[in-house]
């Protein structure tokens, strides 16, 4: 808790070289990994995701998932009982016969991901032997990964990255012809995966490939001629992984607005030695676009100091995107975990006297973002009503993970996400 | 383990929370991970609540088990106590924490901290949400109000003859279907009465509140769920009366007055007599003939599917078809009850059964949870919802209770809603071939295009359990002895309004395998129809 930190928030800590980050370890008012499951369970189509957990996990996918109701979803909890704790082979058994019953009424299931919890954790159930087991068991017709979503290990979007990560050694070997191929890594929406492979293509960078894919049989090939880029700042596991497997990061600030995107697809660009005019044909026309899109809302949120509460590791990007393509003013930037040699870029793009903060301790935060005032703040969903009823104007950081937000067709969007609480808020009269 | 997908009701802690956040200066300290603190949304989000749950979580993380999860306790207590200065505090652990067994009673004991701090034992793995809150209320009450508990042989002073009367509302918390209004309709009932308010509990009572409601004459049990454990417990210690019927619909807020009565002695007949309620004449005016008989399909907590049943059978002059909870601590209740309404009871926290059991009836209406309004939808049945859990849209802004003759009008208004009135169902049924009064129309005053495609498509996961509407068109099979359909007999089954058609498939189809029948004719339809009656 706070008494840990030796550091209070008034004097943040110098940083290695450059910027001072205030460290913090306290109460975290973050989602944990399971919550990572509402997207990719939509993404892979044919994928299922079961958690092995408690009534609490199950809960928080429910509650977290509320507006999903409507669709039978691809995911499910195992609820550990009373009698699953007294004896390990039990604990065993039960999940074999749970898998077996939801494959058998789910035929359509080509993956199954078994996800760790925090009780699954703590009481040491070891997933990765069950997901052995379980893949003879089912082989040929159903794949089984395992990883951890557990609220003890993962914060929110980390979810998405121990999954990506699980999937990593699984992916086939990707042949040595020594041409160069381009992987793109981190669930996008449909609709902005698809207008980055029209982009590539223009580019002329053709052998192009998304993880994870749609279809749990289409997961791309990687090996030493694969290079990378993460569309998703949160997925340090995965860029590891992917690099075990020879595979090598392209670094890129993230494609957020005009220019984020265009340097996001530059980087990759330089590496594939396409040159400057064709570069320039092929996203002059969409980048203007963006500007476009962005001129109109910078008008209206030049100026506006936003502060962040940590959620999903986006917060250094989307400041950096806020600051630089609508002037906007980072008061605080709050991030869960800050890698610095995946948001490095866009961490140093970032104003001077933005404070950068790692971790949380919610109580003190929310002391900083009363005294400070912002006049945007993003965060997560049991602080927003509270903080609006202070007059504070907020932005649930959640959407930001749910919305398509990448690419330049996108940038007036992500934009808009922001201006829309400001102006609702000037047309209330009452 | 068990295999589910939506739940009824959250973890034990969350039933904590919803009592810890419904009162004033508690505070709570949840010994949890990070990802516990989802709940918080439940409140500020689905109940639009303006403040934070006041509850503190120590988050602790993999690093620290086995170091220092204990100390992180211990600090995130004292800090929560300095910073919040609550009046009292309880302390307890999430399913994690439970399993890495710190002791947050103990712990918080230790700390000394001038506040009572009451440790709540909340088993994680064999418990739930409303099963939690009574615990926390229990020991809540148990605490604070038993500090001022008589001696047990002691003879308590004959009360002023001149004195109101008295009592206790309890059961509302936070997060509950309605108890912000039912509070207000009860208080006001039992002020006609003669009775005024003690304490509410636990919704907006400080500790201070909860050690002094021993000094009322009785205690109103809103929600036995949560308050039946700890209005006995009452009973017990204070010799306070306790109520026993649930003010839902007319019968029973007459029999709750008549209850209060009893308790007091006041003379509750001139209320009895004055007609409250818009209810009895609105069901007794001739174009409500039309729910007669409607077939509805009830599930919720017990309290609710209970008083529900009740007064669709009696108030509405509906035909209860199916009835079930999945409150198991009051099963026996509801048994008893559906018993009563020859249906055979749903208990269960498994919403593929309930969907299951909704598709075998086929109701007219269903009245549910959130998650029988989304079954309900998918099958294209009209719903309305009569218990927690619920949705954001179920916390109206406008006042709503259930509870009280004011309740009854709004189960009135609610139920009748979702339902196609009567001469509007004569035409549906007279003329089919208008093009405008396809399948895909709802209720005309519902303005939007109800889905009414999923009852003739099942729902792609309810191929087993086999939707008989969706079958196509089939000759006999021989190898089922199935009979098959002629094509006009089929044709003609179209011209049947949807929301019945699915029973006269299915009437017709046991008809003709009763008679023998290969083939369904036109004939056979008609037959079938004269045969079952409606
Ligand atoms: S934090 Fe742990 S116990 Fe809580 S929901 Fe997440 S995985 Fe489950």
């Amino acid at each position: 808790m706070t008494a840990l930190i030796s550091n209070p928030p008034a004097a943040p800590v110098q940083g290695c070289s450059e910027r001072t980050v205030l460290r913090e370890r306290g109460q975290r008012e973050v989602f944990c990994g399971l919550t990572g499951i509402i997207w990719l369970h939509r993404k892979i189509q044919d994928a299922f995701f079961l958690i092995v957990g408690s009534r609490t996990c199950a809960h928080l996918m429910q509650s977290a998932a509320g507006v999903m109701i409507f669709a039978e979803p691809r995911f499910g909890t195992a609820i550990i009982e009373e009698r699953d704790l007294a004896g390990l082979a039990d604990a065993n058994e039960e999940l074999d016969r749970v898998v077996e019953r939801l494959l058998e009424r789910r035929p359509d299931i080509k993956l199954l991901f078994l996800v760790g919890s925090c009780p699954s954790e703590v009481i040491k159930l070891d997933l990765s032997r069950a997901a052995e087991r379980l893949a003879q068991a089912h082989a040929p017709d159903v794949r089984v990964l395992n990883y951890s979503g557990s609220g003890i290990e993962t914060t929110f979007t980390e979810g998405e990255d121990a999954c990506l990560a699980a999937l990593v050694p699984d992916l086939p070997q990707a042949e040595a012809d020594a041409t160069p191929s381009l992987l793109v890594v981190g669930a996008l929406a449909d609709v902005v995966e698809d207008q980055f492979a029209r982009l590539f293509a223009q580019l002329g960078i053709d052998d192009v490939a998304f993880l994870p894919a749609r279809k749990a049989d289409a997961m791309p090939a990687v090996g030493p001629d694969t290079r990378f880029l993460l569309a998703q700042p949160f997925l340090t596991q995965t860029a590891q992984a992917l690099a075990r497997r020879g595979a090598t990061h392209i670094p890129a600030p993230f494609p957020l607005g005009a220019e984020g995107t265009t340097a996001w697809l530059k980087a990759a660009a330089d590496l594939f030695g396409i040159d400057a005019q064709r570069f320039e044909t092929a996203t002059a026309a969409p980048a203007a676009r963006a500007r476009k899109a962005l001129a109109r809302y910078r008008e209206e949120l030049a100026g506006k100091r936003v502060f962040f509460f940590p959620d999903s590791q986006l917060e250094v990007p989307l400041a950096r995107f806020l600051n630089g393509e609508l002037d906007m003013a980072p008061i605080e930037v709050g991030t869960p975990y800050l890698n610095k040699k995946i948001v490095g870029d866009d961490l140093a793009a970032l104003p001077e006297d933005a404070l950068v903060s790692e971790g949380q301790d919610v109580d003190r935060q929310l002391d900083r973002c009363h005294a400070a005032r912002p006049d945007i703040t993003v965060c997560g969903l049991g602080l927003a009503n509270p903080l609006e009823v202070e007059g504070l104007t907020t932005k649930w950081s959640i959407e930001l993970v749910f919305t398509p937000i990448q690419g330049y067709e996108q940038a007036g969007d992500l934009a808009e996400l922001f201006a829309r609480p400001l102006v609702r808020r000037t047309r209330l009269e009452v | 383990m068990q295999l589910t997908v939506w739940t009824y009701e959250g973890p034990p802690h969350v039933g904590a929370m919803r009592v810890a956040t419904g009162m004033q200066d508690m505070h709570y300290v949840l010994h949890a991970p990070q990802g516990d603190t989802y709940a918080d949304l439940l409140f500020t989000m689905i109940e639009r609540r303006k403040e934070r749950p006041p509850v503190t979580y120590t988050t602790f993380q993999a690093r620290d088990l086995g170091a220092d999860t204990a100390e992180l306790f211990q600090t995130a207590a004292r800090e929560a106590y300095e910073r919040f200065a609550p009046q009292a505090m309880i302390v307890g652990a999430s399913c994690t924490a439970e399993l890495i067994q710190d002791d947050p009673g103990g712990l918080a004991r230790a700390l000394d901290l001038p506040v009572p701090t009451i440790p709540l034992e909340l088993p994680s793995y064999s418990k739930k949400e409303n099963w939690g809150a009574a615990e926390t209320f229990y020991q809540i009450v148990r605490h604070l109000a038993g500090a001022n508990a008589p001696e047990p042989d002691h003879e308590p002073p004959a009360r002023d003859a001149q004195a109101r009367w008295t009592c206790n509302l309890l059961g509302p918390t936070a997060l509950g279907f309605r108890h912000r209004d039912d509070i207000i309709e009860v208080t006001r009932l039992l002020a006609e009465i003669g009775v005024d308010v003690n304490v509410v509990a636990p919704m907006g009572a400080t500790p201070a509140d909860i050690a002094r409601l021993g000094e009322a004459d009785f205690n109103v049990v809103l929600y036995p769920e949560i308050a039946h454990v700890t209005a006995t417990w009452l009973k017990r210690t204070f010799r306070q009366p306790m109520t026993t019927v649930v003010p839902i619909g007319v019968g029973a807020t007459r029999e709750f007055i008549a209850e209060v009565g009893e308790i007091t002695g006041i003379d509750v007949a001139p209320l009895l007599d004055d007609e409250r309620s818009r209810l009895p004449w609105y069901s007794r005016s001739i174009d409500s003939t039309y729910l007669t008989g409607k077939r509805v399909f009830i599930f919720g907590d017990a309290t609710h599917a209970l008083a529900t049943a009740r007064a669709a059978e009696e108030e509405m002059g509906f035909k209860v078809v199916g009835l079930g909870t999945y409150s198991r601590e009051f099963a026996r209740d509801v048994r008893a009850a559906a018993k009563q309404y020859g249906v055979e009871a749903l208990i269960t926290d498994d919403y593929l059964d309930v969907e299951e059991a909704i598709m075998a009836v086929q109701p007219e209406l269903v009245l549910g949870t959130q998650m029988e309004r989304h079954i309900a939808k998918r099958l294209g049945i009209g719903c309305a919802v009569i218990s927690a859990p619920v949705h954001v849209q179920d916390y109206p802004a406008r006042y709503a209770p259930q509870m009280g003759f004011e309740g009854a009008n709004v189960l009135f208004d609610t139920w009748v809603h979702p339902l196609v009135m009567g001469l509007e169902e004569h035409l549906l049924g007279m003329f089919r071939d208008d093009f405008e009064f396809n399948d895909e129309q709802g209720p005309s005053h519902h303005g939007h295009l109800a889905a009414r495609a999923a009852i003739e498509t099942p729902a792609a996961n309810s191929n087993e359990t086999g939707v008989v509407v969706a079958e196509p068109v089939v000759a006999a099979d021989a190898a089922t002895n199935e009979p098959g359909w002629t094509e006009d007999a089929e044709e003609e089954l179209k011209k049947i309004p949807f929301f019945v058609r699915g029973k006269a498939r299915r009437n017709t189809e046991k008809f003709a395998v009763e008679q023998g029948l290969a083939t369904i004719t036109l004939e056979t339809l008609y037959d079938a129809k004269a045969h079952f009656g409606r």
